[in-house]
């Protein structure tokens, strides 16, 4: 009765991810796909759940349906022309397109079946996320460390690259 | 394991379940009188002004750029958070330096007035 709702609930969450992708990829109004792509993240989220990647899915949330998208909305609303914009070129290319799908499509399934993959089997999923804190916080102490630098020359590019200097007037 | 995501999930129906019901009910039950005010879109009270679709200024994204740095910070501070009481003063020293590092960004873009809206 358990794995049935598994299941279920598994394929749910699939099924929002790869419907709502699709809806991101074809829809002709980017606000629309912007909002589609919050349901792809959080599929995506939800599927970390069910790969026992606990701190992943709380990632993903955070950054991916707190940040990054509301990043991209509003990267959508600094653009003018974003509703109804014609997306396709009047040039059919349909048999070249064809060929380099049908292409990359047979390298990749071929990727997939030769692959031989190692099955995790019947392990226990623990939660991951206090394997992780020990870890960051023990042997990648400086990667982590690294990591603030990192975040630190993000916002002083966002800055430098967004902000015009303003002085405060001078008072003479 | 994953029984203990089972409350999030009874939490994801119910919401799922009270926003269709809302909608559902409130287009079977409320009444319809629509007047040319009440089709209008709604702009404080005073009639619409101009396009609906103006560009956004850049400042919301420098707020939001800003907003995923400490964004990411707060996901640096989950992992650490689980397991503080283990790590102890050594774990404590180590966070603040990492908060610390990112406290220069923040007083760059306090200094440099990004957080102003003129």
């Amino acid at each position: 009765m358990e794995g049935i709702i598994y299941k279920i609930v598994f394929y749910l969450f699939a099924v929002l991810t790869v419907g709502s992708a699709l809806v991101v990829v074809t829809s002709r109004n980017i606000v629309h796909s912007a909002f589609a792509l919050l349901f792809t993240f959080f599929g995506v989220a939800g599927l970390y759940v069910f790969l026992s990647a606990d701190f992943l899915a709380a990632t993903q949330v955070l950054i991916y349906v707190g940040g990054i998208l509301v990043l991209i909305l509003f990267g959508v609303m600094l653009t003018r022309k974003v509703f109804d914009v014609k997306i396709f070129s009047g040039a059919g290319q349909v048999f070249p397109a064809a060929v380099g799908v049908a292409v990359i499509f047979f390298l990749l399934a071929t990727v997939i079946v030769k692959t031989p993959w190692h099955l995790v089997g019947e392990r226990a999923m623990e939660p991951t996320t206090a394997e992780i804190g020990k870890l960051l916080m023990t042997d990648f102490l400086l990667p982590f460390e690294v990591a603030s630098v990192v975040l630190l020359a993000a916002l002083v590019g966002a800055v430098i690259l967004i902000r015009k200097e303003v002085r405060p007037p001078k008072v003479d | 394991m994953l029984n203990e995501y089972l409350p999030i999930l009874i939490l994801f129906i119910i919401n799922i379940a009270f926003a269709v019901g809302i909608i559902i009910f409130s287009h079977f039950l409320g009444p319809r009188k629509s007047s040319a005010e009440k089709l209008s879109p709604y702009e404080s009270g005073v009639p619409p002004v101009g396009d609906t679709r103006i560009r956004f200024s850049v400042k919301f994204y420098l707020i939001a750029m800003l907003f995923i740095v400490f964004d990411i910070e707060v996901v640096f501070m989950y992992p650490w958070a689980v397991i503080f009481k283990k790590l102890g003063l050594f774990g404590f020293v180590e966070m603040f330096v990492f908060i610390g590092i990112l406290l220069i960004g923040y007083v760059y873009v306090w200094k440099k007035g990004a957080l102003k809206w003129e």
